[in-house]
């Protein structure tokens, strides 16, 4: 049966941008181990030859063509909304790079 | 009589006839919401001064066109309205407060209609909940029972809507947050076939599941409000081209002769008697007016809401990607105002924990996890499979009959903080409200009745896709025969 380790917890937290103090660890790995408990019974149904479902009305690939269709939002609108430095008319981000 | 207690319906005869005026109705909410939010704490971000100029131009204007025009309605908060506060009650979204230069398609409909926004309203952060108690402005209050929740996670429309904070008010429905606060507030709630509406404008939890709707008093108003907003949207790529139906030429028809079944796995153990015994009586209600009975069994309904609590993650981790304090919300605090001080990876992990509450993370990480390599077949794809199954329960049941009956919810509203340390608790509040999304078909919850304490039982009606017309002739057909959705909470 499934259970996520302090080593599993760690791991998914730096995968989704998350910090956990220790005692968080410890918390969200009985708190998720619980659900990965609970959805363990899916696996007692016979998914044999059965297609999964992602979309449920039918639709499938959506195109249109690549024009502009609303402009309900100037760009600098947008670009107000940010919380960072705006420098010509972009968003100053900090590095990607480490610091050393 | 408070004209906030009006329907949309009473409201615009009302204003039509000029025996109210726009400016009164807007007020007599504001003037609601100021007396009775302090202990419900339903809104969240109010719009008041917008919505008097808009009353005040609507009156010049003297023209009644559309059935919502001059009617103020609240917003749950993860919907986009152009220059209101739109927080999906969540942190990452303040200091400051994220306002959109943009408008929902939906807001921007029922605006274009006359409606007049209000404000906007309490929900579960970003929506994951079952009783609005996740967010960061605190739980709303049942008007019922203060000391209970309104059900989540639109608790916040529903509450409004119940103690006539507003005449409507829009909300979105996951996995049961438009029924299930709708059962247990006393009102009405549509869940839509998947497309129906768009959601264009509105946060996303997760994709293929989310549905736009609203909370009302009565199946007409339901109706009326679905008239303006359901369609085809260019910006909403999962919106449907079906034509929309004209809801309200569809409410008076009779039911007679029409074939309700009644699926066995949603009449089980531990279902609280009271909603039994209420949803037997709606049951007889139904014969009365010529519907009969057939049962009908949904064999995986056992493995709904495992199959959503795999799904609904998976979808949120990819969601919640969006939020990293780079177009919108809060940066974290740098000591000097240098940039220099956090690399790209420490910025979004400080945006993120300090912005997230232990829900959302919970989604987050579980989702990465069922979708990550090596799990993702036994975990995703297991529960994609099983959806196609759940779904094929539901066509199944429709070549039989034309609609389902059951209970929105086994029980009547909960205490505040009764599921504070068990998350797998919340999550089965929604046992009977998760499979009409994972087969994206349309159910609509009204009231059937009250326990002895006095708090609102639902009544959940079921449709095939597309099928939104027959289920509100179904619901309104009740509302015509009892008077349950008419009572008020004292407050």
């Amino acid at each position: 049966m499934a259970s996520l380790s302090p080593k599993d917890i760690r791991h998914i937290a730096k995968l989704t941008r998350l910090q956990l103090r220790e005692e968080e660890v410890e918390k969200f790995g009985k708190e998720l181990s619980a659900i990965l408990a609970y959805v363990e019974k899916l696996q007692e149904v016979n998914t044999k030859g059965v297609e999964p479902t992602a979309q449920v009305t039918g639709l499938n690939s959506v195109f249109r063509h690549d024009e502009i269709i609303a402009s309900d939002s100037a760009p600098d609108a947008l670009l107000n909304c940010s919380p960072l430095l705006i420098v010509d008319r972009q968003i100053q981000t900090p590095s990607a790079h480490s610091s050393t | 009589m408070n004209p906030s207690s009006l329907t949309i319906a009473q409201a615009h005869k009302k204003l039509k006839q000029k025996e109210l005026s726009c400016t009164d109705l807007v007020q007599a909410c504001i003037d609601r919401i100021e007396q009775l939010d302090d202990s419900l704490n339903a809104v969240v971000h109010n719009n008041f001064d917008s919505a008097l100029k808009e009353a005040k131009k609507i009156d010049a204007k003297g023209t009644f066109n559309s059935p919502l025009t001059g009617i103020p309605y609240l917003t749950k908060d993860n919907y986009c309205e152009a220059g209101v506060p739109s927080t999906a009650c969540s942190n990452i979204l303040r200091n400051p407060d994220y306002i959109p230069p943009f408008h929902s398609t939906t807001t921007k409909r029922l605006n274009d209609a006359g409606g007049i926004s209000l404000g906007k309203t309490n929900t579960d952060e970003f929506t994951m909940g079952s009783s609005t108690e996740t967010s960061c402005f605190g739980p709303t209050h049942n008007p019922w029972d203060t000391s209970r929740v309104p059900g989540g996670s639109s608790g916040g429309s529903a509450a409004g809507v119940a103690a006539d904070e507003s005449v409507f008010a829009l909300g979105t429905d996951t996995c049961g947050s438009i029924r299930q606060p709708a059962s247990f507030c006393g009102c009405t709630g549509l869940r839509v076939t998947y497309g129906r509406t768009s959601r264009y404008g509105v946060m996303s939890m997760a994709s293929s599941l989310d549905t736009i709707g609203a909370l009302t008093k009565t199946v007409e108003d339901t109706a009326i409000v679905l008239q303006t907003i359901a369609g085809y949207d260019p910006l909403d790529a999962t919106t449907s081209n079906i034509p929309v139906p004209d809801y309200q030429a569809a409410l008076t028809k009779s039911i007679k002769g029409m074939k309700i079944g009644l699926p066995k796995e949603y009449f089980i153990e531990g279902i609280n008697a009271e909603v039994l015994k209420a949803v037997e009586e709606a049951k007889k209600i139904y014969e009365s007016l010529g519907a009969t009975f057939v049962d009908i069994s949904l064999p995986h309904t056992e493995y709904a809401l495992a199959t959503y609590y795999v799904l609904c993650p998976a979808e949120v981790s990819s969601n919640m990607g969006r939020y990293d304090g780079i177009r919108y919300g809060s940066a974290p605090l740098t000591t000097g105002s240098s940039l220099s001080n956090f690399t790209l990876q420490e910025h979004y992990e400080k945006v993120r924990t300090e912005g997230f509450g232990d829900e959302v993370k919970r989604r987050i990480m579980i989702g990465a996890y069922v979708l990550s390599a090596g799990y993702v077949d036994k975990y995703y794809r297991q529960a994609q499979k099983v959806r196609t199954l759940i779904k094929k329960d539901f066509d199944d049941a429709f070549q039989k009959v034309d609609v389902l009956l059951a209970p929105t919810s086994p029980n009547t509203a909960f205490k505040i903080g009764a599921h504070a340390n068990d998350p797998i608790a919340m999550y089965l509040e929604d046992v009977f409200t998760g499979a009409q999304a994972l087969a994206g078909i349309p159910a609509l919850s009204i009231p059937c009745g009250f326990s002895t304490d006095n708090l609102p039982i639902g009544l959940q009606i079921m449709g095939p896709q597309w099928e939104e017309a027959r289920l509100l002739q179904v619901g309104h057909a009740y509302q015509q025969a009892t008077d349950w959705h008419t009572r008020k909470p004292k407050l």
